[in-house]
């Protein structure tokens, strides 16, 4: 089948009183992979299934290719859903569980066969279609489950936390494997995760949601780069906030007042909410934007402040360091340590950043 | 554990293994089959193994076909009224099936109520209650809450997302319902089958109060006690039950041990409500089927308030006599109960938490076999037990006693506390299975030795759990009356089941049987009560295999 677009218009659900998601617009274009984003119960879940058809939405409407599909029951959808939990039926063989679709649409038993051996062919469990789904590991459970959703060619394949019950390293596999299924394939993809590292690395787009509305959607380093508030920037990867206010906008730079009295030169950036002198905003910096060095190295310009170590620690590819700043802890993380000087606690240090690497975000609104 | 095996091995699997080698031994003990040859032979034996058999499966079918719908909707509808009907709906539990056939007779036999209406009315009359009829009519009404449960319990907790990826999949409405919530529920259902299975071909009550004698427990019974221990076809008829017991008891295995995975418990199943139309016909279809299983219980109630009731629509003259004749003038019958029964109760406790602890915190080689011998009560009917019993403990004096075993009541206790051992067993393994190990070890790594830990942290977590199965323990023994009737050595000795027994065997004495019958019903659904309780939302469990 064709893999199709989706819209959402200003989707709104609620529990009682309870705005579970509120006024949410959304566009994944044909073949996208598309990553909602948030914190647990943030109203991803609660999205995507009411895309799956299994939740109403309360308002707004949900489109399929330009058909509103808000009163289509779940089995007319066509959509594909691997659940978190993968519900594999645990009475059915993992050929019977993936044949299920296609007997349900009465395809001829012949191709039902050659179909269901091809879906776990790409799925790599070949010679495992006469096995139980209790008699799998959590992986192959995991791509049984998927098997058994591509086999019947849905027009958008929804994804709810898929690889949140696999161990680390089987995590990263799946990862790449998934996304290599999905490139191969063209299919509409929409991934249900709260892990900004998977959102990253597998999404052509991402929404990011906390407390049922859409923060920010874009690329995934548009949304690193240049976060639209201070819980985004907090949310994906780690961020050193700090209390600004804005002294002063010019065309090209702002300049910016940290809470101790320094003020900062900050090219303007391509920015989302225009932003007037006396706003209280914070300033980002990402901790491997950091650099330390020796208290008494004054070879470099730029911004700097001093401080002094309060926890490192090693970890190979890098070195995080926690470093109090006038009462203030700041993160910095240090890559390829090898042959450099490792700070221990207490030591004292100069931390300096270049400004294009300081980002001014606005606060988000409580 | 020596000590455990050995109470196990004396009580349960001897007496067993005593009756299986009688029946299949000659006078010089040598293996033979010829009083199975025999057996098969006669056409009475033949006809008794049949209609067990047959009734059974109909008592299970008929139980079914009023238990399903029930436990569907019970399970997936939210409407006004539910407490009420899953009230209702265990209570024909808390009757036991032999006064229920006595009550059902004054309603529905050849002389009861309907039958009467109908001559009158139309000239006809419906022989309900005769023969086997009556016997599969009667179990199937006492019986079919064991499914219902069963079965409620199963589908309340398929994940939901089991039927949401089929209907993702383009799945949905009856198709849906046989794809996948049926195959995912059938645990329970066979679990809840199984067990009506087992009881109703073990229920000796029922056919004994109907005066219907062609089935192998009532032939059992009345080989032994008529003829005499020494009659070699009673043991055979006694192995043919067991052999029907266990043969459902493997044939229901397959579908039991899917049980444990089919269960996710990730998210709770959608719970629809119901309103308007829909709601009224399902209190009315609802109504009508709690209505007639509870038939028995206002038959019997207005029985023990009567003086005369017989060939008429309700008793002629009322009295509280019948109350006064057995709590005040033979009051031995309820109190006897008491005590047998909490007694079983107790060591019912003991022998369960000892059993549950030595499977899942030690490594004792041979705690599996302790287990296997522990549930086998679940396969013995209480008649096969009791001829085991009366063949062992017969004629000798057990040390300490200074009498045989079966002229003391406490042969009735020790039947009891066997009996039911396998579900108290079940109730503190479960309990303290859900005490991890880490809490325990926990406690040990902060200073509190073995007995402090266990005193201080897994008594108060199990607690709940070993009452509740003391109390499955106790009523279901405050009922039980086919290893009664072989094992009470006096009138004097008795229980209340025994009591009834006795009573309704006359016409006169039906009044009073009918009392006892109030008094442990009342017994039972106090215990019951306690049981919801302790057990709370989850109180169908404690009706599980």
């Amino acid at each position: 089948m064709q893999a199709a677009e989706v819209r959402l218009e200003k989707v709104g659900k609620r529990y009682g009183d309870q705005w579970v998601v509120r006024n949410v617009d959304l566009h994944i274009r044909r073949g996208e992979f598309f990553t909602l984003l948030g914190p647990s119960g943030c109203g991803k879940t609660t999205l995507l299934r009411m895309i799956a058809g299994f939740a109403q939405p309360d308002e707004g409407v949900v489109y399929f290719d330009g058909q509103a599909v808000n009163h289509v029951p779940p089995w007319r959808r066509d959509v594909g859903l691997v659940f978190q939990s993968y519900a594999l039926w645990p009475h059915l063989s993992v050929f019977d569980n993936v044949a299920f679709g296609l007997r349900e649409r009465k395809v001829p038993r012949d191709e039902i066969g050659r179909r269901v051996h091809a879906a776990l062919d790409q799925v790599e469990l070949k010679g495992t279609e006469a096995r139980r789904p209790s008699q799998l590991s959590g992986g192959q459970q995991q791509r049984v489950a998927l098997a058994r959703t591509l086999v019947i060619q849905p027009r958008v394949l929804l994804l709810d936390e898929p690889l949140s019950n696999l161990d680390a390293k089987l995590r990263v596999e799946m990862r790449l494997e998934l996304q290599k299924l999905q490139r191969d394939l063209g299919l509409t993809t929409i991934y249900v995760t709260h892990d900004q590292e998977e959102a990253l690395a597998l999404s052509t787009r991402i929404a990011v949601i906390n407390h049922g509305e859409v923060v920010q959607q874009g690329e995934p380093r548009a949304i690193y780069e240049q976060p639209s508030n201070d819980f985004v920037a907090g949310f994906i990867g780690q961020a050193n906030l700090l209390p600004a206010t804005i002294d002063q906008v010019s065309n090209h730079s702002l300049w910016v007042t940290v809470e101790n009295g320094v003020t900062i030169e900050i090219p303007m950036p391509s920015s989302f909410t225009p932003l007037r002198a006396g706003d209280a905003v914070r300033l980002s910096v990402r901790p491997e934007a950091i650099e330390i060095r020796e208290p008494s190295d004054h070879a470099s310009g730029g911004n700097w402040v001093s401080g002094k170590i309060a926890a490192s620690a090693y970890q190979g590819a890098f070195v995080e360091y926690e470093i109090t700043v006038a009462g203030k802890s700041f993160k910095a993380r240090v890559a390829n340590p090898k042959g450099k000087t490792l700070y221990q606690r207490g030591d004292e240090v100069r931390l300096s950043f270049a400004a294009e690497d300081l980002v001014v975000v606005p606060k988000a609104l409580e | 554990m020596a000590l455990l095996l050995a109470i196990l091995i004396a009580f349960i699997l001897y007496p067993v293994l005593r009756v299986l080698w009688i029946s299949l031994s000659d006078d010089q003990s040598n293996l033979t089959l010829l009083h199975f040859a025999n057996f098969f032979r006669r056409p009475l034996f033949r006809e008794a193994l049949w209609n067990t058999l047959s009734s059974g499966l109909l008592v299970v079918a008929f139980s079914a076909l009023l238990a399903l719908p029930l436990a569907y909707v019970l399970a997936r509808y939210e409407f006004r009224g539910k407490i009420l009907l899953q009230t209702a709906a265990t209570l024909p539990l808390v009757i036991p099936p032999f006064v229920g056939a006595v009550a059902l007779q004054l309603i529905l036999g050849r002389s009861g109520m309907v039958n009467l209406l109908l001559l009158d009315w139309f000239g006809i009359s419906i022989p309900f209650m005769e023969g086997l009829t009556g016997v599969v009519l009667v179990q199937t009404l006492h019986f079919f809450p064991f499914i219902l449960l069963n079965t409620v319990v199963s589908l309340a907790n398929i994940d939901s997302s089991l039927e949401e990826a089929a209907q993702n999949l383009g799945c949905h409405g009856l198709r849906l319902f046989r794809r996948v919530t049926l195959p995912l529920m059938l645990p329970g259902f066979i679990a809840g089958s199984l067990l009506t299975f087992i009881r109703a071909i073990d229920d000796l009550g029922t056919p004994l109060m109907l005066n219907y004698k062609n089935l192998l427990a009532p032939q059992a019974y009345l080989r032994i006690t008529t003829i005499g221990m020494d009659d070699v076809d009673g043991y055979v008829v006694c192995v043919a039950l067991v052999v029907l017991s266990l043969a459902a008891l493997l044939a229901a295995r397959k579908y039991l041990s899917l049980a444990e995975y089919a269960t996710l418990q990730r998210a709770a199943p959608v719970i629809r409500k119901l309103q308007g139309k829909t709601m009224v016909i399902v209190w009315l279809v609802i109504g009508l089927v709690l209505g007639t299983s509870l038939l028995p219980h206002i038959g019997i109630v207005v029985l023990s308030f009567a003086k005369v009731w017989s060939f008429s629509l309700l008793p002629s003259t009322y009295t509280l006599g019948n109350y006064h004749e057995i709590l005040f003038r033979v009051p031995h019958f309820v109190i006897n109960t008491l005590i047998y029964t909490l007694l079983a109760a107790a060591l019912d406790i003991v022998l369960g938490a000892s059993i549950a602890f030595l499977l899942l915190r030690t490594r004792v080689p041979g705690r599996n076999f302790l287990d296997a011998i522990a549930t086998t009560p679940l396969a013995i009917p209480g008649v096969v037990l009791a001829v085991g019993y009366l063949r062992v403990f017969h004629g000798w004096d057990f040390p300490g006693l200074g009498a045989p075993l079966t002229s003391s009541w406490l042969i009735l206790v020790i039947a009891y506390t066997m009996r039911r051992l396998p579900y108290t067993v079940r109730a503190c393994y479960a309990a303290l299975q859900q005490v991890h190990v880490s809490l325990e070890e926990s406690a040990q790594n902060l200073g509190a030795n073995r007995l402090r830990t266990f005193i201080k942290i897994t008594l108060p977590m199990i607690g709940g759990g070993l009452i509740a199965g003391g109390l499955i323990a106790f009523i279901t023994s405050c009922v039980e009356l086919a290893s009664t009737i072989m094992l009470v050595p006096r009138i004097e000795l008795g229980p209340i089941s025994y009591g009834i027994y006795l009573y309704m065997q006359s016409p006169l004495g039906r009044g009073a049987g009918a009392a006892l019958g109030v008094v442990a019903i009342i017994i039972v659904s106090a215990g019951t009560y306690l049981t919801h309780r302790i057990f709370g939302g989850r109180a169908g469990s404690a009706f599980r295999i």
